[in-house]
């Protein structure tokens, strides 16, 4: 940490060479990290912070593709099936367990949104079972009255995030992955067919391939080259009341109702509904009483036993949102060599694993098995970003006009 | 009394010229004094506040000031109550290990 | 300005949020007081319940302070009916100028304009092989058994630890006719004797310390200098303690043990609060940073007094409530008549160096913590033991105590760290080999103690 007494020639100091820059080491970052170093590539990965602290370590820890935008499915099923490999990738199970995901709908509205993924998933190939009121009376006994309809995926379930993020770090490190920690990435640019990164204490990076992997924050680094999205941050909070004994096997979801709850192998039921609040560069973030009784009382409605149990702390994480509600995944649509994997709306600790596989595969085979066409930048390019590029200092568009389609 | 419960742990030294009043602890009856804390109204007469359960081992409770919070009992009610720093009433009910309906109706 | 006088929130009714409180009113303010007991006092002074029976006088539940408890409860009567006080009432978060408190099973918020944190503290703890059986319990609750219930933890109790407090209490259970099994202290004689000697400079507070030493001795309490407490015996209840000195282990009988090794600062309302704190090596605490009156740095209109702003004492706290009132009152534009400040900053000054004289008498082993075994539990809420920490110390990060929670659950349980905080703080340190600010401190986490759903949900049942 101690910083040398003469001033350091930040300017002249050599630029670090890689083949594969990766900004951001979350889960996604770290998988893609991991895998690539695997097939052979050198690999640096910076982050802003501590590998695995941000929303990949603090989230709530559902393994779910229950409910998925059906855009997100075919990820979200690959990643599943890496979950029961976690030991072979990351060397510890992180605590997941496949309790199932239990979805449940308690107005009419809401159960025709549940029966439609019913049946549409049910067509992609994903396991799920329908469960009227009376069966849901008999199997959760304490539910509420509330529940009308429940839809439950026996192959979800969930992982402690604390444990997984790191462990993803840990393992792309221990196969020769360059993390540089505490670097935040402040400039990005295209030059002598390298992108080329500075970070805030100057050092730079360069590589032929870049990543952007960068969470809330991953926005504006798209726009450094010339496909700007913009992510509306996402506060997720959630609360955690002392150990109980097990007795809440799936994790359960409402429709529409934003609230998600799930009790943990040791014992404490997590629930969450609402946003905390973060500071505008969203480096921090807290609670919000509001925000805590709102999932008090709802939690209250579903799990009438609930209500007599403490509550012992709360916490939130930050993310960033897409205006449609899924992730990008996928090539850049201006420059050859970049790729995304960000906005994952406050759902993507399930889909890391996967991510870190489809970028391996773009990057190193130039082609994925996993259905992603959907989730590419390109569907929030506009006709005023798209003629940007004449400001930009960089390469013509990786598939030019075509990216209009 | 029963499930590895010791005798009485805390002793009365001071203040006993108390009125005595009816409680009860996992459905048996006893008195506790006017002014007790639930702690103190148990641990007089026992050596536990909790029977080692599924989550947590047995427990007396610790820093009796509200801080340590190993001092949680049920009541058979269902509320939830820190035995230090309640006091008790009349005909109050309390349990040593976890309602298991909780969860389970 | 300040018209309309400001709307203040006093948390803690001990001595410093008394003072304060009555600064205030002095002051035409109408403050209002919030305290999770249900008389005032704080721990220091707490009163016995307001119930037919509690007999006994102050001298003999205070003694030598019994004046000071008595003048401090008479000022509370003269401005009770000029402040808004919330006895059995709980903050459990604070944002921006709101607090939520929870009373008896409710909830309600509070708008301020200034706050005054006066959360007092609490006992420090450094563990043992089974220090979580039943029958261990803290010195301040040991004391507190005895002051407001008129119980013992036991019939035949060892105390372990440092401090003033170790003393005294023995002293009154021994005065309550519970005489002793021991007393150990790991502080060496000779140390506290030549460290002592400043202490001539408070007469008051070394014939004190010196009447509760000759108190205990005379009736025939062993006192244990230079020895450690290696473990507390029994299955499933205290049965013993086995220490050691310089020579071989040996065991004493007893039926309960108070543990306590100093006193900390209670902080985590001042964390939610936006304080900015600073490591104070003399106490290894991480405390709120403040000036010589209690003004907060990093928060406008926050205030921090008494000995949840670093341990100086019953004394001083009344004094430090007195001096963060004047600021906030300076801060508002309004007068303190009649108040001034210079005999309480005197005063505080004597305690700060009083204090700083009692540590380094009762100073801990540097060895404490390192020597612990590997299978002595150190976060009793979660079941964490030593050796798992040591564990996980300096893997992937966890070279500072929130990723070490977050890896360990150390911390992460009921007490949010309160008992488990400073011994893990310790350990992290003394498995890395760094210095104990470097691992930094634990951040609270909304509620600061537990709270129910049905609460925090204005609900019943």
């Amino acid at each position: 940490m101690s910083a040398p007494a003469a001033p350091p020639a930040m300017s002249t100091r050599a630029t670090v060479k890689c083949d594969v820059l990766i900004v951001g080491a979350g889960i996604a970052g770290c998988a893609t990290a991991l895998m690539l170093t695997r097939r052979g590539k050198s690999v640096t990965l910076l982050e802003r912070d501590q590998a695995g602290t941000r929303a990949s370590a603090v989230n709530f820890g559902g393994v779910r593709q229950n409910g998925r935008d059906l855009r997100e499915l075919p990820l979200a099923m690959r990643a599943r099936e890496m979950w029961d490999h976690l030991p072979e990738l990351i060397g510890l199970d992180g605590e997941f367990r496949a309790t199932g995901n239990l979805r449940l709908a308690s107005d009419e509205a809401r159960e025709v949104q549940l029966a439609e993924f019913h049946q549409k998933a049910g067509a992609l190939g994903l396991q799920l079972e329908m469960l009227d009121r009376p069966q849901l009376k008999a199997r959760y006994p304490w539910l509420s009255d509330k529940p009308r309809l429940g839809v439950l995926c026996p192959s979800d379930g969930h992982a402690n995030p604390r444990l997984v993020a790191p462990a993803f770090a840990g393992a792309a490190q221990e196969a020769g992955a360059n993390l540089i920690e505490h670097a935040e990435v402040t400039e990005g640019w295209y030059s002598s067919g390298e992108f080329q990164l500075r970070v805030a204490d100057g050092r730079t990076f360069a590589a032929p391939v870049l990543v952007n992997c960068a969470g809330a924050w991953a926005g504006k680094i798209a726009g450094w080259f010339d496909e700007p999205v913009t992510l509306v941050p996402e506060i997720p909070q959630v609360q955690v009341t002392e150990p109980l004994p097990y007795r809440i096997r799936p994790v359960l979801g409402f429709v529409g109702g934003d609230f998600y709850l799930r009790q943990t192998l040791r014992g404490s039921i997590l629930f969450g509904s609402g946003q905390g609040r973060a500071t505008a560069d969203a480096t921090r973030s807290r609670p919000l009483p509001e925000t805590m009784r709102r999932g008090m009382e709802i939690a209250i409605d579903f799990i009438p036993g609930l209500a007599q149990v403490p509550v012992i702390r709360s916490w939130t994480g930050v993310d960033g949102d897409t205006v449609d509600g899924v992730c990008v995944l996928g090539q850049s649509e201006t420059h050859p060599g970049l790729f995304h994997a960000f906005g994952f709306n406050g759902h993507g600790f399930l889909l890391g694993p996967a991510v870190g596989a489809v970028l391996r595969e773009l990057i190193c085979d130039g082609k994925t098995p996993t259905e992603i066409d959907e989730l590419g930048i390109g569907r929030f390019r506009t006709p005023t970003t798209g003629s940007t590029s004449e400001q930009s200092n960089s390469l013509p568009p990786l598939r030019g006009k075509d990216a209009e389609a | 009394m029963s499930d590895g419960n010791t005798g009485p742990r805390l002793q009365r030294v001071a203040d006993l010229d108390r009125q005595l009043i009816e409680i009860s602890i996992d459905g048996w009856q006893l008195s506790a004094m006017e002014g007790d804390t639930i702690l103190v109204a148990m641990l007089t007469q026992r050596g536990l506040l909790r029977q080692k359960q599924e989550v947590e081992p047995a427990g007396a409770g610790f820093c009796l000031m509200g801080a340590c919070q190993d001092c949680w009992v049920w009541l058979e009610d269902g509320r939830r109550i820190r035995a230090c720093s309640t006091y008790v009433e009349a005909g109050l009910r309390i349990r040593t290990t976890w309602p298991s309906s909780l969860l389970e109706s | 300005m300040a018209q309309q006088p400001p709307r203040i929130l006093i948390v803690g009714a001990g001595p410093a949020g008394l003072r304060a409180a009555e600064l205030l009113v002095a002051a035409g303010c109408a403050p209002i007081l919030v305290d999770e007991a249900p008389r005032i006092g704080g721990q220091i002074y707490r009163q016995p319940p307001r119930v037919p029976g509690f007999s006994r006088a102050a001298k003999e539940l205070y003694g030598s302070s019994a004046e000071r408890a008595k003048d401090l409860f008479v000022a509370f009567d003269r401005i009770r009916h000029r402040i808004d006080y919330r006895p059995q009432s709980l903050v459990y978060d604070l944002i921006d100028n709101r607090a939520f408190i929870a009373t008896a099973g409710k909830t309600s918020q509070l708008e301020f304009d200034a706050l005054i944190l006066a959360t007092g503290a609490m006992d420090r703890i450094v563990p043992a092989p089974g220090w979580t059986l039943p029958g261990v319990y803290s010195l301040g609750g040991a004391q507190i058994a005895l002051k407001h219930q008129g119980c013992t933890i036991g019939a035949k109790v060892a105390f372990v630890g440092v401090g003033p407090l170790l003393l005294l209490t023995a002293y009154q259970y021994a005065r309550a006719g519970v005489t002793p099994a021991a007393i150990v202290l790991p502080s060496r004689r000779g140390a506290l004797i030549g460290a002592g000697l400043p202490l001539l400079g408070h007469p008051s507070a070394a014939a004190r310390g010196l009447r509760w030493l000759l108190g205990l001795r005379r009736r025939g309490v062993p006192i244990l200098f230079d020895h450690r407490l290696e473990r507390v015996a029994g299955e499933e209840s205290v049965t013993g303690i086995v220490v050691k000195g310089s020579g071989a282990a040996r065991k004493i009988a007893c039926d309960a043990v108070a543990l306590g090794y100093g006193l900390q600062s209670e902080t985590q309302l001042a964390d939610l609060a936006g304080a900015r704190f600073a490591f104070d090596a003399a106490q290894r605490q991480w405390l709120p940073l403040t000036d010589g009156f209690g003004r907060a740095a990093g928060r406008e209109h926050l205030y921090i007094a008494g000995d949840g702003n670093g341990i100086l004492g019953a004394d001083a706290a009344e004094a430090r409530g007195r001096l963060a009132a004047l600021a906030l009152l300076a801060d508002s534009g309004l007068e303190a008549p009649g108040y001034r400040p210079g005999p309480d900053l005197v005063a505080v000054a004597r305690w700060t160096r009083l204090q700083a004289n009692l540590r380094r008498a009762f100073a801990l082993p540097v060895d404490l913590f390192t020597a612990l075994p590997d299978d002595t539990l150190l976060c009793r809420c979660e079941g964490v033991p030593v050796g798992a920490y040591r564990g996980i110390a300096g893997i992937m990060g966890a070279r500072e105590l929130n990723r070490a929670k977050s890896y360990s659950r150390v911390g992460m349980g009921r007490c949010q760290g309160r008992l488990c905080g400073h011994a893990a703080a310790e350990v992290l340190a003394g498995t890395l080999g760094v210095s104990l600010d470097s691992v930094g401190r634990l951040r609270c986490q909304p509620p600061v103690k537990p709270v129910t759903v049905a609460t925090i949900a204005e609900r019943q049942i």
